[in-house]
């Protein structure tokens, strides 16, 4: 039985549970001009709007099959072409669908019925077009790779083949045929390195310029001029041109080209980008069956791996929970912002004062005492909008708006009619109060008073004012213009409207914001420094920093322990250690050998040129008992787990699911860990060290 | 300062197919402005050697000017067809006689020297937008008796014209609707229709994507009889059926209108050269006889007379409109000058974009028939107007 006809008998059997929003295969007869004949039209349509793209599940590409039974019984035909509905063509497998799969042999018919459907594209007897009218990721790439020839619009604004970002291989065909068109070099950039940074999207010109489409129209009429570019094709007036690949050392080379960076950044953390190196590697050699087979076994293995499970279960995170974040009151409450005040002119002041203009369009008062300090923080902020404009991200009239929003004032009275002050003055609790009074003096009654504090508690800092319930805490993640996370804290006394407030001005500077309460250094810092503490203490045991910084390797986060340090700064680790150790003593020691970096002023235990610095090191020297570097992963994994446990017994977030998300989008960890707590679940970590999974 | 008039040329012109307006039409789920869009997008890619900046103006018609046909909308397409933003554009409206009123504004703009090159157009998407969408006549027509009750309904209007022309007969008026569609019949045979038209996109949820490439109103298959047989919508047994009239239908057309020099200088085409138009009114509740005064106002300005004409393209609103204009002129109705290649009662007649659709059809003549001097572009418009717009052949031989 063919994998199609499989499919068919398990969707009449009803033994396939879940609800497919179906994408339809419409064909049409389109009459190509200059008589170059009759083209079948195959629009890919959901029957949604754009804002629920088209998928591919069982159903639909059953639908395409169909499809293209009715296309190729057919003897009057000069063209089969493929294209999309409006502003989309496809984005690929139908993700809920691939979750629900729940073995190998069902992952393999996904796979297979992927390729079994989409090849007869390339295999009819008459040429196939694609015309990539929109958005195209995944699978719906692969629709295109099988045809014959390609356009695509110069308004597509991304194109990408994202399986790996997930935790899967572009096992439709990606890997075999998209080399074998653009070159290995090419193909690799697609296929490995746009998804490993940060799944990097192609718009419709770079992928034209990567010859991924013979060429390239306008939206305006895009359709028309793509039909007849492949009627001038049928009738010979056009011949398409394509470089040619070179199957030799260019190929091999850039698979190890490539392999080097994905090592780099994963160190074989994840699967998928591996078996996706893999599959292209071979691809120069195998014939298209070999290669299809190929791709069918890496999609089954890598769609029953847990990886994937936390890849879409980050996805799911980062998509959904993230714009409507949990706890977090009726937007109705929410009340109108319409002038900021920053406290301080500092450079976190000045970021701040930019991203609040830039964002909300409203003016942002800089206060500070000092004539200079202040002088230099609006200038810093009018720096930065010369430099967008400069690199053409604005315009000369945005640049001249945006430095008339931000102005700087010695005194808070500025700040009289603000909506929303936020302070980003020194990190002590005395200093805050007193700023927060001060401040209180010149607003009104229901102004938010926001502290951008990593460390301090939110409901102390509030408890001397009048009006204690508008104070939220509103930590952002360094640099504040580049990562998504945005913790909100709410004080114990803070109230709804002012917390309604905060989430959407979060929401409006286009953060992803997450409810915490009013705990020692919130999510991210907390989680940080425990795996921090975990591994100095491993350090002072005696452990080689060395080692200490292979440790995390099988993780795959983005950074290594002490180039972490490095990049927060030791101060400042130091400082949030401090705060925690308070807290919690026994979870959080204080090391002695970090302060004594902070007291001898290095940066870290690297230099500029990232060899270690052995003045540095041997600070962190003295230990008699060295751990291995499996030992010391083990430790840190445990001091985590143990650590995600107490908070969220304590509800400083309301689900392990917020903790994943800080994770991701405020410390970077990846999809393939799901953050942090999915690995713990299904390494056993959790259960060993917890008694229970985090999530059931 | 002194000022000399320049002449004026029509430089090209496209349309897209013609749809039958309505839930099953061709253009049921494709915007107006859609058209316009793909209209300029085509007249720019016929003629690449015209600097988008050369443009001066692009003056689009609409009867209703709202929703999608709003919005200004020859400004709103120039944008969406990618001309530069320095290229003004606005939106005008003659109901029936919109787009031809479009060329003859930016020609007498182009004359007085104020433009060197204009976009001229008209859109209308009668699927989208009913004739009389949204209008609010005043009172005081009816109750000082300004206009006649049936002045504002196009068909009462075309039997207010048999009545006034007994000898035209319903019969007079089915054999016309009969030729009509068979010289389209035959035009699109010969391939005289199809190289002005741009095939449009479609889309339609349920059947997908797919390509306007052929005018959908016309019925080769029409008889007489068949004719005979159709009801009289407007009045119990009277005259005006759906076969002697054209029918509600959606479609664009645009041309590319020049001072003559300019166009030499910029390597355009000139297919047509202006001669003069006029337009004029008659009583609302017999619109159709519009065409009459125009044209007697602009021959007897030009001195010649219907003789020194040998082509005319008219708007086949109604057949009787046209027969009352024939007959004026003491043409027989089967007259070889007239429509060669049919008229609005096949092609359809999307309100204000007919008039170009007249004069592409006239240039592509003009360029076949150099033994042709004159040719006229002429139509009735509703609230009772006519306008001629009179052109000379540039292909003319003269007496040789």
């Amino acid at each position: 039985m063919s994998t199609v006809q499989t499919w068919r008998s398990l969707l009449d059997a009803g033994n396939v549970d879940h609800d497919e929003v179906v994408t339809h295969a419409r064909v049409r007869d389109v009459e190509l001009p200059y008589g170059a004949g009759t083209m079948a039209l195959i629009t890919l349509d959901n029957g949604f709007d754009h804002t629920k793209p088209n998928t591919f599940g069982p159903r639909g590409l059953l639908e395409l099959d169909d499809a293209l039974d009715q296309v190729a019984a057919r003897d009057d035909l000069a063209a089969v072409g493929v294209t999309g509905k409006p502003f989309i063509f496809a984005v690929g497998a139908d993700l809920k669908g691939v979750q629900s799969l729940e073995d190998r042999e069902q992952a393999k018919l996904v796979a297979r019925l992927g390729h079994d459907v989409f090849r007869r594209l390339g295999e009819l007897n008459v040429p196939s077009f694609a015309f990539v009218n929109g958005a195209a990721m995944g699978g719906g790439v692969e629709v295109a790779l099988h045809c014959a020839y390609r356009t695509i619009s110069s308004g597509v604004p991304a194109l990408a083949l994202p399986e790996c970002f997930l935790g899967l291989v572009p096992g439709w065909g990606g890997t075999y045929l998209l080399p074998r068109l653009i070159g290995a070099a090419n193909a690799l950039k697609v296929i490995i390195e746009n998804p490993l940074n940060q799944n990097k999207m192609l718009r419709g010109p770079q992928a034209y310029d990567l010859g991924i489409a013979d060429v390239m129209f306008e939206p305006a009429d895009f359709l028309e001029e793509s039909l007849r570019w492949a009627a001038h094709v049928l009738t010979g007036e056009v011949t398409v041109e394509r470089a040619e690949v070179d199957t030799g050392k260019a190929w091999d080379d850039a698979v190890a080209q490539a392999r080097w960076f994905a090592e780099g950044k994963l160190h074989g953390a994840a699967p998928a980008p591996l078996r996706a190196l893999d599959l292209v590697a071979a691809a120069k050699d195998r014939t298209r069956d070999e290669g299809f087979a190929a791709e069918d076994d890496a999609l089954a293995d890598l769609i029953m791996s847990p990886e994937l499970r936390s890849g879409l279960y980050a996805f799911d995170l980062v998509q959904k929970r993230a714009k409507r974040p949990a706890g977090a009151p009726d937007r109705s409450l929410a009340r109108p912002v319409t002038k900021v005040g920053v406290v301080g002119a500092g450079r976190m002041a000045s970021q701040l004062a930019l991203l609040f203009a830039r964002r909300l369009n409203v003016p942002v008062v800089l206060t500070d005492l000092d004539q200079e300090r202040l002088d230099k923080g609006v200038g810093y902020v009018h720096g930065e909008v010369d430099k967008l404009l400069g690199r053409g991200r604005i315009s000369a009239d945005d640049a001249s708006r945006l430095k008339g929003l931000v102005t700087g004032s010695l005194t808070k009275d500025a700040f009289a009619d603000a909506d929303f002050v936020i302070e980003a003055v020194f990190e002590e609790m005395g200093v805050k109060q007193k700023v927060f009074a001060e401040v209180e003096a010149v607003v009104s009654p229901e102004c938010v008073l926001a502290t951008n504090t990593s460390s301090l508690s939110v409901t102390e800092m509030a408890s001397k004012l009048k009006h204690p319930e508008r104070v939220v805490g509103f930590h952002f993640f360094n640099p504040v213009a580049v990562l998504p996370l945005l913790e909100i804290i709410r004080g114990e006394r803070t109230d709804d409207a002012a917390l309604a407030t905060a989430f959407a001005t979060g929401k409006a500077l286009k953060k992803s914001c997450v409810l915490v309460k009013d705990a020692p250094a919130f999510v991210v810092n907390r989680i940080l420094l425990r795996l921090q503490a975990e591994i100095l203490k491993t350090v002072e045991e005696g452990t080689p920093i060395e080692v200490v910084e292979r440790s995390t390797n099988p993780l795959g986060l983005p950074m290594s322990p002490f180039v972490l340090m490095g990049l927060v700064g030791p101060a400042i680790a130091l400082h949030v250690g401090e705060t925690l150790h308070a807290a919690f003593p026994d979870r959080f020691p204080v090391s002695a050998g970090l302060a004594k970096l902070v007291a001898a002023g290095k940066p870290g235990v690297y230099r500029p040129d990232f060899t270690f610095d052995p003045e540095a090191v041997a600070l962190f020297e003295g230990g008699t008992s060295p751990s291995t570097e499996e030992q010391v992963l083990a430790r840190a994994l445990d001091g985590l787990a143990e650590e995600i446990k107490i908070m969220l017994d304590e509800g400083v977030v309301a689900a392990p699911e917020d903790i994943d998300l800080c994770l991701i989008l405020g410390a970077g960890w990846p999809f393939h860990l799901g953050g942090i707590t999915p690995y713990l679940d299904r390494t056993g970590i959790a259960e060993k060290v917890t008694g229970a999974r985090f999530h059931s | 300062m002194p000022r000399t008039a320049r002449d004026v040329v029509f430089v090209d012109g496209v349309r897209t197919p013609f749809g039958k307006a309505g839930p099953k039409g061709l253009y049921a789920e494709t915007r107006a402005d859609d058209l316009v869009v793909r209209v300029i997008r085509e007249l720019r890619r016929r003629n690449p050697s015209l600097p988008a900046d050369r443009v001066d103006e692009v003056a689009i018609a609409a009867t209703t000017q709202t929703g999608d046909q709003g919005l200004t909308i020859g400004r709103s397409a120039a944008v969406l067809a990618g001309l530069p933003k320095s290229v003004p554009g606005f939106a005008i409206d003659r109901m029936c006689a919109g787009a031809m009123t479009a060329v003859t504004t930016v020609a007498g703009g182009i004359a007085f020297g104020a433009y060197d090159v204009a976009i001229a157009g008209g859109v209308e998407h009668m699927g989208r937008h009913p004739m009389g969408e949204g209008v609010d006549p005043n009172p005081r027509f009816l109750a000082e008796k300004l206009v006649d009750p049936s002045a504002l309904v196009m068909g009462s209007t075309a039997e207010n014209l048999h009545d006034r022309y007994p000898h035209i007969t319903r019969e007079r008026a089915d054999a016309y609707a009969l030729r009509s569609q068979q010289k389209v019949a035959a035009a699109y045979e010969a391939g005289k229709i199809q190289p002005d038209l741009v095939p449009m996109a479609i889309r339609s949820q349920e059947k997908g994507y797919g390509l306007a490439t052929r005018d959908e109103p016309p019925r080769p298959e029409t008889t007489l009889e068949g004719l005979a047989g159709l009801k009289t919508p407007f009045r119990p047994h009277g005259h005006v059926t759906a076969g002697n009239a054209a029918g509600l239908n959606d479609g664009a057309t645009g041309c590319i209108v020049a001072a003559e020099d300019v166009a030499a200088e910029l390597g355009l085409t000139a297919k047509m050269r202006l001669v003069d138009y006029a337009f004029a009114g008659v009583e609302p509740e017999v619109m159709g006889v519009g065409p009459v005064p125009a044209t007697e106002k602009l021959l007897a300005r030009n001195s010649i007379t219907m003789d020194d004409i040998g082509l005319i393209e008219i708007n086949e609103a109604f057949a009787v409109q046209v027969l009352a204009f024939l007959d004026h002129f003491k043409i027989a109705d089967d007259d070889a000058r007239v429509n060669p290649w049919g008229g609005a009662i096949a092609l359809g007649h999307p309100l204000a974009s007919s008039g170009v659709r007249l004069m592409m059809q006239l240039a592509r003549q003009f360029a076949e028939r150099p033994d042709v001097r004159f040719g006229l572009t002429t139509m009735c418009v509703g609230m009772g107007m006519g306008g001629t717009v009179l052109w000379e052949n540039p292909n003319f031989e003269g007496g040789k």
